[in-house]
């Protein structure tokens, strides 16, 4: 049999095909995620005449976008998809209480290697950690998974990028995501199922691998995936999961293209605006004032980013010039860090600490901006208007650096504060 | 032939450009189409009249799944979205709502902002009013069964009866 890429690999399993890259393909889908846009998905639902979700096990939904809801309007969207979890009787129904979805799927053991994930949501990609092809789709679409349990997929090329070498101290899984963006360009990976191997991806844990998936759809990435390894298993074991199957891209695969990229003497990088590519080393952008600092969200809102962020910032004070936001990405890692006493730390370092959830990442509430402020952020999207204003500024970094420069009131580099 | 005056943008026009997320808890989509590209052309949701056509460079629709993007474009009355590529999850979203989108890479460079052109789906060329034609390769036949039900819930109501 021909080798096969990782995503022919699953395509095919889920089709019931052997399916090669470039054919379209009627894929089963292994699970389903939805969250306060589920309000359009039951529309759509509705409308298609659907009565009952094909498969009730394989549906996750909860809220994490508007948490607690800050408008009637958001509140009303909630109820509806409430009473309709309800109603359907969905087990999987989190409602506002677990966090942001592309935390909790993987943290409460839905995602496993294999799988054909799709979600109403452009991030879905990041489940690719663990080695799922993972997808964003729209609300109409997942209103016709639901009904069908089905979907249309195009098998994608593969863009195959080794992170070579190691990253060097201060320097994270968010640097070396943004540098990867930065040279290939915001629609670099089009279409693309994207492979990241190579030691500094073998090197990462999951939470890490998380940011490179998470991000990967930032260069317009189909789906972008991490082999699942030895860590991959202790994390399911974790979460009580028997570890299913090892799926990789066989060697001597086609894949459109293959490329490295060195990390052992990459810094940290700063994002500028307003778009995810314009990327450049922090000295470049270092001494820019700063009026918000935003650490959390569904790309470094973990527990290793928080414990990250508290080292730069333990026992000092943030500027008085800056507001310094926080919010755990789930209630899982709000309820750690709180007893490890990193949210008190940060707290007391003058952070305002939110509930787990988006938080200000959408721009719709919990730390909007003026016109004319600057934010530096540890999320992944600094669009313009992503935050509020569209003439307020988002820079995008890792925690350690957002931290650095919320202690310094401007864009600062972290190996310069840190102890 | 669908026929329209063109608007054009330029590349990576992202999904915040087109509907931004402030507007985003309201589910009407003539409210949203108020806003429609406001962020990109505050002119655009004033002035744009039935059966324009957003013309634009590489990478339209880049950025979140929001599928209100091509519904708001859709409900201010823009009747084809024509770019030199799109990201992929809008480009779905536009075929499932029933807005048509067409793939020509040198598009916003030849088409003039206000000039009429006219769109030809199945036989994959632009008509420009200086006579020249563009032409791109047609959407697969499904695709375009799904754009003549009128998108993904006609279509799939079909399906769902016929079972
Ligand atoms: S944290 Fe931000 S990017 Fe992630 S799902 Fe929420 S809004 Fe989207």
């Amino acid at each position: 049999m021909a080798a096969k890429t990782f995503a022919e690999k699953v395509l095919s399993h889920a089709s019931g095909k052997e399916a090669s890259t470039g054919d379209i393909v009627t894929a089963r889908i292994d699970l389903a995620m939805s969250h306060e846009n589920s309000a359009l998905v039951l529309k759509a639902f509705q409308e298609m005449g659907g009565k009952e979700i094909w498969d009730r096990s394989k549906v996750v939904m909860l809220f994490d976008h508007r948490v607690p809801a800050n408008t009637v309007k958001a509140a009303e969207g909630h109820k509806a998809v409430r009473e309709f979890a309800k109603a359907s009787s969905i087990s999987n129904f989190y409602d506002l209480r677990a966090g942001v979805c592309h935390q909790v799927l993987p943290e409460k053991g839905h995602v496993l290697p294999g799988m054909l994930i799709v979600g109403t949501d452009s991030h879905t990609t990041t489940y690719g950690a663990l080695g799922a092809f993972s997808t964003g789709i729209g609300a109409t679409e997942m209103a016709s998974v639901w009904a069908t349990g089905e979907l249309w997929l195009k098998v994608p090329d593969t863009l195959r990028l080794s992170l070579s070498g190691s990253l060097p101290l201060g320097t994270t899984a968010k640097d070396a995501i943004l540098r990867v963006i930065g040279d290939l360009g915001a629609d670099g990976a089009d279409y693309q199922c994207v492979e990241f191997v190579g030691q500094v991806v073998d090197a990462l844990s999951i939470a890490g691998r998380m940011v490179l998936s998470n991000m990967s759809v930032e260069m317009g990435a189909k789906a972008g995936v991490c082999f699942p390894d030895a860590k991959t298993d202790e994390f399911l074991l974790a979460r009580g999961k028997a570890v299913n199957r090892k799926i990789a891209s066989d060697p001597g695969a086609t894949v459109r293209q293959m490329l490295e990229f060195d990390m052992s003497r990459l810094g940290p990088q700063v994002a500028k605006p307003h778009s995810v590519d314009n990327v450049v080393a922090v000295e470049e952008a270092a001494g820019i004032p700063i009026d918000q600092a935003f650490i959390g969200s569904c790309t470094n809102g973990r527990l290793e980013d928080l414990i990250e962020a508290e080292r730069v910032l333990r026992g000092r004070q943030a500027s008085q010039q800056v507001r310094l936001i926080v919010a755990p990405a789930s209630r899982d890692i709000y309820i750690e860090a709180s007893e490890r006493g990193i949210l008190s730390s940060l707290a007391r370092s003058g952070a305002v600490i939110l509930n787990p959830g988006c938080g200000p990442c959408l721009g719709a509430h919990e730390g909007l901006l003026a016109p004319g402020e600057r934010c530096i952020s540890t999320t992944n999207r600094n669009f313009k208007g992503r935050m509020g204003s569209p003439e307020a500024e988002v820079y995008l970094a890792s925690p350690a650096t957002v931290a650095a420069s919320a202690l310094k009131g401007e864009i600062a580099d972290p190996r310069e504060v840190n102890r | 032939m669908i026929k329209g005056r063109a608007w054009v943008f330029g590349d990576h026009i992202n999904t915040d450009l087109i509907i931004p997320g402030r507007y985003l808890d309201d589910y009407s989509s003539k409210n949203l189409a108020a806003h429609v590209m406001e962020d990109a052309d505050p002119e655009f949701p004033r002035k744009v009249a039935k059966g324009d056509i957003v013309v634009a460079g590489r990478n339209f629709g880049c950025g979140s799944s929001r599928e209100q993007a091509p519904l708001a474009l859709k409900h201010a009355g823009v009747s084809a979205v024509v770019a030199g590529s799109f990201a992929r999850i809008f480009y779905r979203n536009a075929i499932n709502v029933g807005l048509p989108v067409i793939t020509c890479a040198n598009a916003a460079s030849r088409i003039t902002p206000g000039e009429e052109i006219g769109i030809d789906l199945h036989g994959g060329w632009i008509q420009l009013p200086s006579g020249e034609r563009l032409s791109f390769s047609p959407l697969p036949d499904f695709l375009i069964r799904i754009l003549d039900e009128g998108g993904l819930v006609p279509y799939t109501r079909k399906r769902l009866q016929g079972r």
